[in-house]
């Protein structure tokens, strides 16, 4: 397929599928995740890339013959490896036998708090996610390092003029879209702090935090959503997140137990394990909302100096 | 404090990238990761000493046991392995300011380390964990700033060089984590020890073959072994000078040492070297790898691409030692992976210096510079007799005990070769030499300047370390036997 728009659509429509199938398979917090980051925002950041890009794929002489043998030959042996896998379901299969039972059955008791998933991830394996949150972190200051356009130049009066003609077209949008965000935005706070009770957490939180933003700089221009959070205070933010999720691990050092040890964070052990998984959700919901926003600025502000340069030069062709 | 040392290793890097963004000032946020990773550094000292003299260190993170929370795992391979990269780091970012600013941008200089930073944090965590899915995320923290780093090369054939290396890098975390996942699909189980009891049970079952094929092709496109190191000629070529000089010492070092963990620990000897046939696979592999990129290196024109190459052919070396499956082969194995980063990392830094003087490595712009840069010309030459293998250089000493461990196994035709392997390194470094000694330079070309300060002291703190470590090899030999003697379940 050459058409880039409708290659990124169908990763969506994948994504969301995806979500569906692990729905079906009871792992809502998985799907959850899924939707938000796969059929959402990664779509929507492709989208942006395909504005710079150009719509379609350019055109290839060679056949990628060797590429497709790599994969069918990738793709069977993964098949030859289901031939011995325990059957879908089954109760006594390795994973539900050796480690599982203890974060179900003890979970509640140790950490106090009714979603098991929550408590798998933030503080059994809370360095798990740690690293994740750095992951994302180091995503964005990738991006930064190879998008970023140094000091801008005084935005001159004439692009933001057409930029606001150009968005009256989407009047009703507008209008719709300002009635939402306030609606987004509280949602992304309630899935932040539902995430102990029922699907949700930092992550996904996050993201949808950062789509309502996203969303409001794609219909009242870049200008205008810099004017209100501005590069310096989205990296600031983006660095508290690591810093305060770190910051609960020496903590817990200072108190004299292990790395994200939350039980010595209060005096009573379950009430420690609530404030450290509070605390850490904050600095994951933190990163990852500003990192997504740090991305897509990034993005938009390449794009609109790519318009900019050729606005100039439409100019300078004419002028002659 | 000293119970938490195998996790400030990490964190101590890890929390001071966030704190650079916050520093900015550019001159600042280096001397801060300098510190940062010369507290690393100390750090890895200490625990080497205390692994040595006590044996293994676990500690449980957030204070749940081992299978159930993750553990992080200290042996005397690990701590090895802490102690090159952390070294290596250190000494290469005595270099970064002065080099940095002429290859980056200066607004970009901040996020430069910060990004360095970061990727220090994950090759220091693959190495540190004894859990299989943390080494994932950390592979994806070092790969990830990896590409970056390597997009920021001045040149702009960097950016496919780092897109080339992203897709094969994702291709290579990607297949082991299906390895990982499948691993725990059969055993219920993350934490490597746990996995290395539980995995004979299961071992005969196509699932387990297939999880450790996905794993060891996986490792070996990170480690660039031969069919598979088609991304790193390029990256390491184009990459900025400070970040080539440390990758080429640490980055395939860290997949080197996964392919150890993974073969040795998790899977077990006689399942990964006799139940399947990676023995002869690696041996020709490695061989192949050899003399097809030593070849490769004698006809490059560019300085840099001549050592990318080179190092794949040490990465060659290194699994042959591997292919032994002896206790000798393997101390051959470690011993060059700690000869082989400080030779490499010596040398590109040195190239770095060049790159600075002179803006570029094309060989025929070597021409005389032996009279103008004697210093960073010697340094070169010096670490290219290394890489050769002559005496009183620590490439002598990882190549003898290579040759002992095939002899001891019998296989002397490999041996020749192996010998063989080092004479190409004799020619494409003798390219170098003749062009810097006894070549004019080009007539007009405007006289070079000897490096920098800041060049020099790095450069030649690795190039004395390549002498005596190549004389007194108390330290290498003593600690990389005693990690491969406990590898074997030999207690030391």
């Amino acid at each position: 397929m050459k058409d880039l728009f409708a290659v990124v659509m169908l990763l969506g429509i994948y994504s969301l599928l995806s979500a569906s199938f692990f729905v079906a398979m009871d792992a809502v917090d998985v799907a959850f995740t899924e939707a938000a980051v796969g059929a959402g925002i990664s779509t929507l950041l492709m989208l942006v890339v395909i504005t710079m890009t150009g719509r379609s794929e350019k055109t290839t002489r060679h056949k990628p013959w060797l590429a497709l043998l790599v994969v069918v030959f990738t793709g069977g042996v993964l098949i030859y490896g289901t031939f011995d896998m325990p059957y879908f379901g089954i109760a006594d299969a390795p994973i539900h036998s050796h480690v599982a039972p203890r974060y179900i059955n003890e979970s509640m008791k140790e950490i106090g708090i009714p979603n098991i998933v929550t408590s798998v991830l933030a503080s059994y394996r809370a360095f798990d996610t740690f690293g994740e949150v750095v992951v994302i972190f180091t995503a964005g200051i990738g991006v930064m390092a190879l998008l970023s356009v140094g000091r801008r130049p005084e935005e001159d009066e004439k692009t933001t003029a057409i930029d606001d003609s150009m968005h009256e077209q989407y009047l009703v949008i507008r209008i719709v879209t300002k009635m939402l965000i306030p609606f987004i935005l509280l949602y992304a706070l309630y899935v932040q702090f539902h995430g102990d009770f029922g699907p949700g957490g930092g992550f996904q939180a996050g993201v949808i935090f950062a789509a309502a933003i996203i969303l409001y700089t794609m219909l009242f221009g870049l200008t205008t959503a810099r004017k209100v959070i501005n590069q310096s205070f989205i990296q600031f933010i983006a660095a508290a997140g690591v810093l305060l999720y770190g910051c609960v691990g020496i903590v817990s050092i200072l108190n004299g137990a292990n790395f994200f040890d939350y039980n010595v964070l209060a005096s009573d052990p379950v009430a420690g394990q609530h404030l450290g998984i509070l605390l850490i959700e904050w600095g994951v919901g933190c990163t990852v909302a500003s990192v997504m926003i740090m991305i897509f600025f990034n993005f938009a502000g390449r794009k609109e100096m790519q318009q900019n340069n050729e606005k100039i030069s439409n100019i300078e062709g004419e002028s002659p | 404090m000293i119970s938490h040392l195998p996790i400030l290793q990490v964190i101590v890097p890890l929390m001071a990238a966030p704190i650079c963004l916050l520093l900015k000032r550019s001159q600042l946020v280096w001397l801060f990761s300098l510190f940062a990773s010369a507290i690393a550094f100390i750090i890895s000292v200490l625990l080497l000493q205390q692994v040595m003299t006590s044996g293994v260190i676990s500690y449980e993170l957030g204070g749940w046991e081992a299978p159930w929370g993750i553990e992080y795992r200290i042996d005397k391979l690990n701590a090895f392995l802490l102690l090159i990269i952390s070294a290596i780091s250190t000494v290469v970012l005595i270099a970064a300011q002065t080099s940095i600013e002429k290859e980056i941008p200066k607004e970009k200089h901040t996020l430069f380390y910060i990004l360095y930073l970061l990727s220090l944090t994950g090759m220091l965590g693959i190495v540190s964990t004894g859990d299989a899915f943390n080494v994932f995320v950390f592979l994806e923290i070092s790969s990830l700033s990896a590409y970056a780093l390597i997009a920021l090369g001045q040149d702009r054939r960097a950016l496919w060089a780092s897109y080339q290396y992203l897709i094969m890098g994702t291709i290579g975390a990607t297949f082991i984590l299906i390895g990982i996942g499948l691993m725990y699909q059969m055993t219920g189980t993350l934490n490597m020890q746990d996995l290395s009891q539980r995995l004979p049970e299961v071992a005969q079952t196509r699932t387990v073959f297939t999880a450790f094929a996905f794993v060891i092709v996986g490792v070996c496109l990170k480690l660039a072994l031969f069919p598979l190191h088609l991304w790193l000629p390029n990256a390491y070529a184009y990459a900025p000078s400070i970040v080539t000089a440390f990758f080429a010492a640490t980055a395939t070092k860290v997949a080197i040492y996964l392919l150890i963990r993974f073969t040795f620990t998790i899977f077990g000897l006689s399942f990964s070297f006799t139940t399947l046939p990676l023995q002869g696979l690696f041996l020709v592999l490695g061989l192949t790898g050899i003399f097809v990129a030593s070849s490769a290196a004698i006809y490059q024109k560019n300085v840099k691409h001549v050592f990318a190459y080179s190092s794949i052919a040490q990465v060659g070396y290194i699994i042959v030692g591997l292919s032994t499956s002896t206790i000798t082969g393997l101390t051959a194995t470690l011993l060059h992976l700690f000869n082989h980063a400080l030779m490499k990392s010596a040398i590109f830094l040195a190239l770095g210096a060049v790159v600075y003087r002179l803006g570029n490595v094309q060989l025929s712009s070597f021409n005389g510079l032996g009279r103008q840069m004697p210093l960073t010309m010697a340094a070169i030459v010096i670490g290219g007799l290394s890489l050769i293998g002559v005496p009183l250089t620590v490439g002598f000493i990882s190549k003898w005990y290579l040759l002992t461990a095939l002899l001891e196994k019998g296989w002397w035709p490999v041996a020749i070769l192996i010998l063989l392997g080092s004479l190409l390194a004799v020619i494409y470094v003798w390219r170098i030499v003749e062009a810097a000694y006894f070549k004019k330079p080009l007539a007009g070309s405007a006289p070079v300047k000897e490096a920098p300060l800041f060049f020099l002291v790095p450069i030649w703190l690795l190039i004395t370390a390549n002498i005596y470590f190549g004389i007194d090899t108390r330290l290498s030999l003593q600690v990389a036997s005693a990690a491969a003697q406990s590898l074997f379940g030999v207690s030391p």
